[in-house]
């Protein structure tokens, strides 16, 4: 009888700790960005968004960094985007199987795993210094499109092998080549999953520092690039830093600009959600 | 004499034009639409249809009958190659549509799906609107002019009647049809690359009674110009739909002959007992 | 591609190879064997870190998968996935804002850079890694094997720890040995809360350095190319791409070995 009940209490004891550790990151994270929020909102300020980095903590804005994001972005989305889906099709539909291709599968999913820093290093040796694009903005996103590749390409490869082999059917038995079959059906079918896919890779790219530190973004830049062969920084770049300053104003400002990037990075992730629900309701067969 | 005076025209038109004409395997040959000699398939080691020898006649309808997994899907699908994607897949023996071996190097495949069409089990439109789908095999062609794709369109939408029912909105996507009306749409897609033979694989299984009526009133009347082979479980609509019969057991033709004949006075034992819901 | 990376490293880096053996001690003062600092405290990180993330994120698994309601499920999973999708840099900022000062009053002579904030933060970073890998694997596990503990008398909790868990053991391994190699290869988080003094130590409480965030420490200053300074990130690089190598390798190995089993 007694070791029923200790038993018994051992599973509810369990419950409670499975309970608690469900919630406990949760509740941590909002304990994080309670706090972020309280020091960081008072700081935005339109002023913010416009000014360049200064000296002074007051004065500092994070207008470089922000244009440098936004250009970075913008070149790796195009970057990645075509080469993505393009090898996601290909492995998908045309390779043969057969040692190759499982060279290629054990290669990508190894390559989601390599640490972002990596990637950073042979941006450098790769892009800036063999191809000699120094520590651009075309460096750095070249070095971020080759991050987020792997996670295009799975993404494509899994939206292409969610669509019905019926369709593929009935266009071959319309005397539909395998392009045509391709090009107008399984690619446009598998569409929503792909760009979900694209939207995730790239709000991962938003938040990445290391690999762009180590490339060559510079942590204090006096303007917002141009052109792409120009040097440039990022907003994470631009919090790490602040927070490495010792004034505390800066740490204000590091606050504020985590803000603003957590806005931008869940607003991303919230509409490749979105994207993914719709979708899903479309294609349904 | 005729007969006769066809066939010698027909062997001069054959040695004038070598390279046109595939390979004719003789000239009776040209008298049926689709002709299977000894036909044998495998699927790696496994052996689905054995030794199927057959002849077809144009504008006529063929019943494909026998209990799952006898080889009649596998059958049908030689016709239009849509087994050449199967892994392992190997055919012996010929294959001859209009006396053309369908599965000689010349052949191009697009053509032959053009001229032989088919329609599946369960209905497979296309996620687009009820236009582009139909239109989709003239769009692969290279078709471009709009007012012969429309025009093709409604053409193809009246012969399976369905225009009445979707002619106030084309460009609606496909798949809010019901089962029956999306059926009908993928036989209007099949139509509208005019081909002279169609495929159907149990095309009403997956329907309800009414909208099974109405394809097979389709079938009829499509009769008129096509050649189909229709793959049924359904005795009662072989009966109903077709004009000869073919019943195959374990990938064997156990027998064929006209549906009449098979029915009421079946030559074979197993095709009695089949018909008679002994076995199914 | 990986072929690639790897001569593209060696082509850099042979040519120091030999050297890097006796050159690197200028760098280290403090030790021989020259990379063992940073090597020590990458470890040392990740070992708190999974410390932290190994019992919550297991906890996580067993209780989603063996006693939560479906509907429950749904819900928090997303919310799991957004702590994976929170910037490191962001992560790094609580650590040295919010965690440290708070550890400091705990624990009276604490440093401000110290490996202790860091590696609690990467577990928080990494709990959605083993949770919802485990969880998948122990949803995989057939019903019927619950079936027959239940049917014997167990509590959830027994039938969790002595069938589910043991079923599911090879993904659950897979999934923390995924979580290490990420907390190695993790950089911001460290960079700004563990320190920038290499130093060969387990003391979680002093600063020391990371592979990762000397890598950065390098970039961030003026060096030249080919120099040896520019040599040695990439050593480390190497070393650290090894080691997430090989430990990438041994989950995949273990992924397919698991397959085999329930198919």
């Amino acid at each position: 009888m007694n070791r029923v009940k200790i038993n018994r209490l051992k599973d509810k004891l369990f419950l409670t700790a499975g309970v608690f550790s469900t919630f406990i990151g949760l509740v941590l994270l909002t304990i994080f960005i309670g706090n972020i929020l309280i020091e960081g909102l008072p700081r935005l300020s339109w002023k913010f968004l416009i000014n360049l980095p200064s000296r002074l903590p007051e004065k500092a804005g994070i207008y470089t960094a922000l244009m440098g994001s936004i250009w970075v972005l913008f070149l790796t989305a195009i970057i990645a985007f075509p080469i993505g889906i393009a090898a996601g099709v290909y492995l998908e539909e045309y390779a043969k199987k057969g040692w190759l291709s499982k060279v290629f599968e054990v290669n990508i999913s190894n390559l989601a795993g390599v640490p972002s820093i990596i990637y950073g290093l042979l941006g450098l040796e790769i892009f800036a210094r063999v191809m000699h694009m120094g520590s651009s903005v075309l460096a750095g996103s070249l070095t971020l499109a080759l991050l987020i590749l792997p996670i295009i390409i799975v993404a494509t490869r899994e939206s292409i092998k969610a669509v019905p082999q019926s369709l593929r059917d009935a266009s071959y038995a319309l005397g539909a080549s395998k392009w045509q079959t391709i090009y107008n059906q399984v690619v446009p079918a598998s569409f929503g999953g792909i760009l979900t896919g694209v939207i995730l890779a790239l709000s991962r790219a938003i938040g990445e520092a290391a690999p762009l530190i180590v490339v060559g973004a510079l942590a204090y830049v006096p303007f917002a690039p141009s052109t792409p062969m120009d040097e440039f920084s990022v907003l994470p770049i631009q919090i790490f830093n602040w927070i490495s300053r010792p004034q505390h104003g800066f740490i204000t400002n590091a606050a504020a600009a985590i803000v603003i990037l957590l806005v931008l990075t869940f607003a991303m992730n919230g509409i490749a959600i979105y994207m993914r629900n719709r979708w899903q309701k479309k294609v349904a067969w | 004499m005729l007969m006769n005076d066809i066939n010698i025209h027909m062997i001069e038109e054959k040695t004038k034009n070598i390279e046109n004409f595939t390979v004719v395997k003789n000239e009776g040959d040209l008298d049926h639409k689709i002709v299977t000699k000894k036909v044998n398939v495998f699927y790696d080691n496994f052996q689905a249809l054995k030794n199927i020898s057959m002849q077809i006649q144009p504008f006529s309808v063929t019943a494909l009958i026998g209990p799952s997994g006898c080889g009649k899907s596998t059958y049908l699908r030689i016709f239009n190659r849509m087994n050449d994607y199967i892994e392992g897949y190997r055919l012996e023996g010929d294959v001859i549509i209009d006396g053309e071996d369908i599965n000689s190097e010349k052949i191009i495949l697009e053509k032959l799906r053009k001229d032989v069409g088919m329609v599946f089990q369960k209905p497979n439109p296309f996620p687009k609107s009820i236009f582009d789908n139909v239109a989709y095999g003239l769009k692969i062609q290279g078709v471009k002019d709009k007012s012969f794709l429309h025009e093709r369109v409604v053409s193809s939408l009246k012969q399976v009647v369905l225009w009445d029912e979707v002619k106030d909105d084309l460009k609606k996507n496909a798949l809010a049809l019901s089962g029956g009306q999306q059926q009908r749409l993928c036989i209007a897609r099949t139509l509208a690359v005019e081909p002279n033979i169609i495929l159907m694989d149990e095309p009403t299984s997956a329907l309800d009674p009414i909208s099974t009526g109405k394809i097979e009133e389709l079938i009829f009347e499509l009769k008129n110009e096509y050649t189909i082979i229709i793959v049924t479980h359904n005795m009662q609509q072989a009966g109903r739909v077709s004009d000869r019969t073919a019943f195959f057991y374990l990938g064997e033709l156990i027998e064929e002959g006209a549906t009449k004949d098979i029915f009421i006075n079946p030559q074979n034992e197993r095709t009695e007992n089949y018909i008679t819901g002994r076995f199914g | 591609m990986l072929a690639i990376e790897a001569f593209k490293f060696f082509s850099e880096v042979s040519i120091v190879e030999f050297l890097t053996g006796t050159e690197w001690t200028p760098l280290f003062t403090k030790k021989r064997f020259g990379i063992l600092p940073l090597l020590s405290g990458t470890l040392l990180t990740s070992f708190i870190a999974i410390l932290v993330a190994l019992p919550i994120g297991l906890a996580i698994a067993i209780y989603l998968s063996e006693y939560a309601p479906k509907r429950f499920r749904q819900y928090v999973k997303p919310s799991l996935e957004m702590l994976a999708a929170v910037p490191t840099v962001v992560y790094g900022f609580f650590a040295l804002t919010v965690v440290t000062p708070f550890l400091q009053m705990l624990i009276p002579g604490m440093s401000g850079f110290n490996s202790l904030s860091a590696g609690f933060v990467m577990g928080i970073m990494i709990i959605p890694i083993i949770s919802s890998l485990s969880e998948d694997a122990l949803n995989a596990v057939p019903y019927s094997l619950r079936e027959a503990s239940y049917g014997m008398g167990s509590t959830r909790f027994q039938t969790a720890i002595r069938v589910t868990v043991p079923a599911a053991s090879s993904g659950i391994v897979v999934s923390v040995i995924l979580a290490i190699s990420r907390a190695i290869g993790e950089t911001m988080i460290v960079a700004i809360a563990a320190g920038q003094q290499p130093r060969f130590t387990f003391n979680p409480l002093v600063p020391i350095e990371t592979l990762t965030a000397y890598i950065v420490q390098v970039s961030l200053g003026d060096v030249p190319h080919n120099s040896l300074e520019y040599r040695t990130i990439f050593a480390a690089g190497i070393t650290l791409f090894v080691v997430t190598f090989i430990l990438n390798s041994i989950s995949h190995w273990l992924k397919n070995k698991y397959r085999e089993k329930y198919e």
